[in-house]
C-alpha cells in the first residue's frame, strides 16, 4: 500500500508527447466521425486522415527546430534528431499510401473509416517505435504497429487470398513477438533492467554469457520476422500478394522500416558492445536475405510477389551495415538511415504504378505489363525511374543507398567486409536481371490483347506519383538532400 | 590557369546541352516530328559547336594540365565534388562523342528501325550522349561514376527496343556485365578513398582525381593495390572488352540498331580504356606495374581470338563486332607496355577504331536496309550494285587493317612497337613475345578484312538479288559519313594532330609509373 502510494506521475513533455497525441487525437476523431455522420462522412474520411498525417509533421518540425533532446521515463523514451528524421519518414510514407488508397478503397468493397483509423494507430505505433529506448517500450510499439497491420492485410475480408494474408502475417507475428519476449526475458534477467542504456552497461564487453547471447539472438530472430529477412520470410510473399496493394505498400515500407528502426536501436543503442554475436548474425542473415530474395525473385510472375521479393532482397541490404556496425558504427548508421529513406520513395513509386496499371488491367501478371511505354509512356517512364532506383543504377535515386552500403563495408575495412561487399555487388546484377523482365514487358513487347485504351490516373494517385518520383530523381542527382538527414539523425547514443 | 566567365560553362554546356534536349522533346508531343528531330539535332549540334569553341580556346601548349575547371560543392556529406576539367587526353575523346551523336540523329533521320518511334529514340541519344560527354571531363570519381553508368540504359532500351531478333538477350546481357563490373568500380572507388594518403601519411579522404593522381597511391601498400587494380580492372576491362569478359560484345553489336553499334564502337568502349589510362594507371601505379603482363596476355590472346572469331562469322555485322574485341585488344596492349609511346599509340587507336569501325558499322546498316540480310554468303558484288558503297566499305575495310596512310595504322603499329621495349620493370621476353603474337593478329586482320570485302564487293551480285535495284549511298548518309571518311584520312597522313594534344598527359603518367618502379 505504502509503495502504491508512493507512485509519483513521472514527468510529461508535452513538447515531445506533441506528434503521438496529434496522431491518436485524428485516429479519434476519425472514430466518432464515422459514428456520428455514418454513410455520409465517407468521403471526407482519407482528407481527414492525410490531414492528421500533415497536422502530426508540425510539432515534429516544432521539435526539430528546438533541436534539444528530449528524454522521458528514465530513458525510455527519448525525442533526438534520429528519431524526429525517422518520424518524418513515417508519416510521409503513410501520407503516400493513403494518396494511393483513396480510390482503390473507395472502389472495391472495403469497410472505409475503420481502414483509415487503422492506419493511423499503425502509423502510431511506428511513431512511437522510433523514440523507444527500452525492451517494453519497444514492444509496445511494435504490437501497436502490428495489430492493426494484421487486420489491414485482411481487408479484401470477402476474398479466399487476404484472409490466407491476414492469417499468416498473424501467426507469424505472434509467433515472432513470442520468440522476441522470450529473449527479452532473458536479458532483462542478467542486466536487471528494461532500459537500453543499462542493458548496454551489463551485457558489456568481454566474454560473453552463453544466457546473454541467446537473449539477444532471440530478440534480433524476433525482429527478423518483422523485417522479413531469410530464412524468416516466408510469409512475406503470400501475404503482399493476397493484401489490398496499399496495405502491401504500406507493409513493404512502413512497416519493414519499423522493424529496421527497432534493429538500429538494439544493435547501436543496446547491444553496441556485443559485436562478437551480433555482427556475425548480420552477416549471415543479410547474405541470406540478399541472395535468396533475389534468386527467388527472379522466378516469380506476378508483380506483386516481385516485388514482394524484391523487397526482401532491398531488407537483406538494409541489413548489410549492421555486420560492420562495430567497425564503422557512424557509416553503418548513416547507411541504414539513407537506404530506408531512399527505399521508402522509389518502393512506394513502384507500387503506385502497380496500383494505377491495375486499374485498367485488373491483372497483376507481369506479362499484363506488354507494351505499356506505347498507351501509358509517363507511367512506363515512371516505372523505368523506380526500377532503375531499385536496382542501384544512377540517375536514379537508389544508386546512393548501394553506395553508402559500400561506403560502410569499406570503411570498416577487412576480409569479412570486402567479401560481403562482393556479395551485395553480385546481388545488385541479380536483382537487375528480374527488374528487367519488367522493363522488357513495358518497352520491347507488344499490348498483349492489343487493348491501347490510355489509362486514367486519378488525381490521388498521380500526386502519389509526383511525389515519389521527384523524391527518387532528386535523391539521385542531389544525394546531398538525403545524405544530410542520414547525417544530423545520429543517434543520441552514438554521441553525435 | 584562373577560369573566368563564359568559360566556367563550356564544359557543362557540351555535357548537359544534349540534355536539356531530351528534356525539351519529353515535352513536345509526338505528332510534332520534324520539330523533334529539329530540337535534337539543334541541342546536338549546339553541344558540337561549344566543343568548337573549346578546342580553339584550348592551350595546347599546356594539354597536359586540366583546363576549363570547374570545382563546385555537390554531395558534401561524402565529400565528392562536381568537378570538370579537360585535358589532352581527355580533348580528343570528348570531340569525337560531340561529333559521332549528331551524325547519329542525322542518319536516322529518315531511318527510324522498327519499331519506330522517332521521339523516344531521339530522347535516348541525347541522354547517351549526356553520359559519354560527362564521363570524358569529370574529374570526381563518384561523378564519373554516375555519368560512366547513365549510359547503360539508353543503351539497353535502343538495343532492346529498336535491335534484331535477340535484342533481348542481347540487350541483358549487355546490362548485366557492365552493372557486375561497375558495381565492382565503385568498390575500388571507396577503397581508393578510405585509403589514400598523402606524401606525409594523412589520409585524404577525397574523390578528387586530380588529387588522387597527383598522390600516386603512395600510401597504398602493393598487395592492397593489387586488388584495387583488380576491381578496377573488372569495371573497365568488361567495358573495353578485354577476353574474357567480352562476349556481351558480339551479341549486342549485332542485335543493336545501327547507330546503337555506331555509338558502341565508337565512343561507349572507349570509356573501358579510358579509365584504365585515367584513373587505374596514374591512382595505382603500383598494381598497374602487377598486373601489365596479365593485362598483355589478355589483350593478346584477345587479338588473336577476335581475329579468329572474324574468321568464323557467317554475318556481317557480327564479324565487325568480333573485329573489335582484336582491335581494342591492340589499344589495350598499348596499354600494358606502360610506355609513352605504347599509351599514346592505344589512345590513338581509340580514336582510330572509333572512326573507322563506326563507319564500317554504318555501312553494314546501310547494307542491311537495301539487302534486309547481312549474311555475307548472300551478299557480293556491291561494287557492282552500288558502287559508292563498295568503294566505301572496301576504304573502310583497308583502314581498319592497318594500311600505312590511313588512322588505322597510327593504332596499331607503335602499340606493337612499343611492346619491344615495355615499361621499366615489366618482363621483356614476355612483351615481346606479345609483339610477335600481335604482329601475327595484323596479318589474319588482313585476312579476315580481305576476304569480307571480297566476299562482299567483288563479282557479280548473287541470283537472289541480281534483278534487285539496290539504291547508292544518299544524302542523309553521305553528311554522316563524310566527315568520318575525312577524319580516318586526315589523321592517317597526319598523325601528331592526335599525338601532340595526348602526349603531354601520357608523359606525365608514365614519368610517375617509371619513377615508382625505380623507387621500389
Amino acid at each position: 500500500m505504502e509503495a502504491l502510494l508512493a507512485f509519483s506521475r513521472p514527468a510529461l513533455d508535452w513538447h515531445a508527447l506533441a506528434p503521438e497525441l496529434t496522431l491518436l487525437a485524428f485516429g479519434t476523431l476519425i472514430t466518432v466521425v464515422d459514428i456520428i455522420w455514418d454513410d455520409r462522412s465517407k468521403q471526407a474520411m482519407p482528407t481527414l486522415a492525410g490531414m492528421g498525417l500533415l497536422a502530426t509533421l508540425l510539432p515534429i518540425l516544432t521539435l526539430a527546430v528546438d533541436g534539444t533532446e528530449r528524454s522521458m521515463f528514465g530513458g525510455a523514451y527519448v525525442v533526438d534528431d534520429f528519431s524526429l528524421v525517422l518520424k518524418a519518414l513515417f508519416l510521409i510514407s503513410g501520407y503516400i499510401v493513403i494518396l494511393m488508397s483513396v480510390d482503390y478503397i473507395r472502389d472495391g468493397d472495403y469497410y472505409e473509416n475503420e481502414y483509415y483509423t487503422l492506419m493511423l494507430t499503425s502509423l502510431l505505433g511506428m511513431v512511437m517505435m522510433s523514440s523507444s529506448r527500452d525492451l517494453i517500450s519497444v514492444f509496445v510499439a511494435l504490437e501497436l504497429l502490428s495489430i492493426p497491420a494484421y487486420m489491414l492485410a485482411a481487408w479484401r475480408k470477402g476474398g479466399a487470398r487476404s484472409n490466407e494474408a491476414g492469417l499468416k502475417y498473424y501467426l507469424m507475428g505472434v509467433f515472432a513477438s513470442a520468440v522476441m519476449l522470450y529473449g527479452m526475458s532473458l536479458v532483462y534477467g542478467l542486466a536487471g533492467s528494461t532500459t537500453f542504456g543499462v542493458i548496454a552497461q551489463e551485457l558489456g564487453s568481454g566474454a560473453a554469457n552463453p544466457v546473454a547471447i541467446l537473449g539477444i539472438l532471440f530478440i534480433l530472430i524476433g525482429f527478423a520476422f518483422k523485417v522479413s529477412a531469410v530464412p524468416f520470410h516466408t510469409w512475406a510473399p503470400d501475404t503482399y500478394e493476397g493484401a489490398p496493394t496499399p496495405v502491401t505498400a504500406f507493409l513493404a515500407v512502413a512497416s519493414k522500416t519499423a522493424g529496421m528502426v527497432a534493429l538500429i536501436q538494439l544493435v547501436f543503442v543496446a547491444f553496441p558492445g556485443r559485436d562478437d554475436v551480433v555482427q556475425p548474425f548480420f552477416w549471415l542473415i543479410a547474405a541470406l536475405t540478399m541472395t535468396i530474395g533475389n534468386l527467388i525473385a527472379l522466378r516469380q510472375n506476378n508483380i506483386v510477389r516481385l516485388l514482394a521479393y524484391s523487397g526482401v532482397a532491398q531488407g537483406g541490404f538494409m541489413l548489410v551495415p549492421f555486420a560492420v556496425a562495430a567497425e564503422a558504427p557512424a557509416r553503418a548508421f548513416e547507411a541504414v538511415v539513407i537506404y530506408m529513406a531512399i527505399y521508402a520513395f522509389m518502393n512506394l513509386g513502384a507500387f503506385t504504378v502497380v496500383l494505377a496499371v491495375a486499374r485498367k488491367t485488373r491483372s497483376g501478371e507481369i506479362d499484363s505489363y506488354g507494351g505499356l511505354f506505347q498507351y501509358a509512356p509517363g507511367l512506363a517512364v515512371a516505372m523505368t525511374v523506380f526500377l532503375a532506383a531499385l536496382a542501384g543504377i544512377p540517375p536514379a535515386g537508389g544508386w546512393f543507398a548501394k553506395f553508402g552500403l559500400f561506403r560502410a563495408l569499406l570503411d570498416a575495412g577487412g576480409g569479412w567486409a570486402a567479401s560481403l561487399g562482393v556479395i551485395v555487388a553480385i546481388n545488385t546484377v541479380i536483382a537487375f536481371a528480374y527488374y528487367a523482365r519488367i522493363l522488357v514487358q513495358m518497352w520491347f513487347q507488344p499490348v498483349p490483347d492489343g487493348d491501347e485504351r490510355p489509362i486514367v490516373i486519378t488525381g490521388a494517385l498521380r500526386a502519389a506519383l509526383a511525389v515519389t518520383l521527384v523524391a527518387t530523381m532528386a535523391f539521385g542527382v542531389l544525394p546531398g538532400l538525403v545524405g544530410h538527414f542520414g547525417e544530423v539523425s545520429v543517434l543520441s547514443a552514438l554521441g553525435g | 590557369m584562373e577560369v573566368t566567365g563564359f568559360d566556367t560553362w563550356v564544359l557543362s554546356l557540351a555535357v548537359f546541352l544534349p540534355l536539356v534536349g531530351a528534356l525539351v522533346i519529353m515535352l513536345i508531343p509526338k505528332a510534332y516530328e520534324a520539330e523533334l528531330k529539329l530540337v535534337a539535332l539543334g541541342s546536338s549540334l549546339m553541344a558540337l559547336v561549344v566543343g568548337a569553341y573549346i578546342a580553339v580556346q584550348f592551350d595546347y601548349g599546356a594539354a597536359g594540365e586540366l583546363q576549363f575547371v570547374v570545382d563546385k560543392g555537390w554531395i558534401d556529406v561524402i565529400n565528392s565534388r562536381y568537378i570538370v576539367g579537360l585535358d589532352g587526353l581527355s580533348l580528343p575523346l570528348l570531340l569525337l562523342s560531340l561529333v559521332v551523336v549528331p551524325l547519329c540523329l542525322i542518319y536516322s533521320w529518315n531511318h527510324i528501325p522498327d519499331p519506330g518511334n522517332p521521339k523516344a529514340f531521339f530522347v535516348l541519344l541525347l541522354i547517351l550522349s549526356t553520359g559519354m560527354n560527362g564521363s570524358f571531363v569529370a574529374q570526381d570519381m563518384i561523378l564519373f561514376f554516375v555519368f560512366f553508368e547513365v549510359v547503360l540504359l539508353p543503351m539497353y532500351f535502343l538495343i532492346g527496343v529498336w535491335g534484331g531478333e535477340d535484342r533481348r538477350y542481347a540487350s541483358l546481357k549487355f546490362f548485366l556485365y557492365t552493372l557486375f563490373g561497375s558495381a565492382l568500380m565503385i568498390i575500388s572507388f571507396l577503397a581508393l578513398f578510405f585509403l589514400s594518403k598523402d606524401a606525409s601519411g594523412e589520409l585524404l579522404q577525397t574523390f578528387d582525381m586530380r588529387v588522387l593522381t597527383d598522390v600516386a597511391g603512395v600510401g597504398i601498400i602493393k598487395s592492397t593495390q593489387v586488388w584495387i587494380f583488380a576491381g578496377l580492372f573488372m569495371g573497365f576491362g568488361i567495358k573495353v572488352p578485354m577476353f574474357p569478359f567480352h562476349t556481351w560484345l558480339p551479341d549486342a553489336h549485332t542485335q543493336a540498331p545501327t547507330v546503337g553499334s555506331v555509338i558502341l564502337a565508337a565512343v561507349l568502349l572507349k570509356l573501358g580504356t579510358y579509365g584504365f589510362i585515367r584513373i587505374a594507371i596514374p591512382f595505382l601505379p603500383e598494381g598497374a606495374i602487377a598486373w601489365a603482363p596479365w593485362i598483355g596476355l589478355l589483350a593478346v590472346i584477345g587479338i588473336i581470338y577476335g581475329a579468329l572469331g572474324c574468321l568464323a562469322q557467317k554475318d556481317m555485322k557480327r564479324l565487325i563486332a568480333f573485329s573489335s574485341v582484336a582491335h581494342m585488344g591492340f589499344v589495350m596492349l598499348g596499354i600494358a607496355t606502360l610506355t609513352d609511346f605504347g599509351i599514346n599509340a592505344a589512345v590513338f587507336g581509340m580514336i582510330a577504331h572509333g572512326l573507322i569501325t563506326g563507319m564500317l558499322f554504318f555501312v553494314a546498316g546501310s547494307i542491311k536496309e537495301r539487302y534486309h540480310t547481312l549474311e555475307i554468303s548472300r551478299l557480293g558484288g556491291l561494287l557492282k550494285a552500288a558502287p559508292r558503297m563498295g568503294w566505301i566499305l572496301g576504304f573502310a575495310s583497308m583502314a581498319s587493317l592497318g594500311l600505312p596512310g590511313l588512322a588505322g595504322f597510327w593504332g596499331e603499329f607503335p602499340a606493337i612497337l612499343a611492346a619491344y621495349n615495355p615499361g621499366a620493370g615489366m618482363p621483356e621476353e614476355t612483351f615481346r613475345t606479345y609483339m610477335v603474337i600481335a604482329a601475327i593478329g595484323t596479318v589474319l586482320a588482313a585476312g579476315y578484312l580481305l576476304w569480307l570485302y571480297q566476299r562482299t564487293a567483288f563479282g557479280e551480285p548473287t541470283e537472289e538479288f541480281a534483278g534487285h535495284e539496290i539504291a547508292d549511298v544518299n544524302r542523309d548518309e553521305w553528311i554522316a559519313w563524310t566527315p568520318f571518311l575525312i577524319g580516318i584520312v586526315l589523321f592517317g597522313i597526319w598523325p601528331n594532330l592526335i599525338f601532340n594534344v595526348t602526349d603531354d598527359v601520357v608523359s606525365g603518367i608514365t614519368a610517375t609509373v617509371e619513377a615508382i618502379a625505380a623507387g621500389s
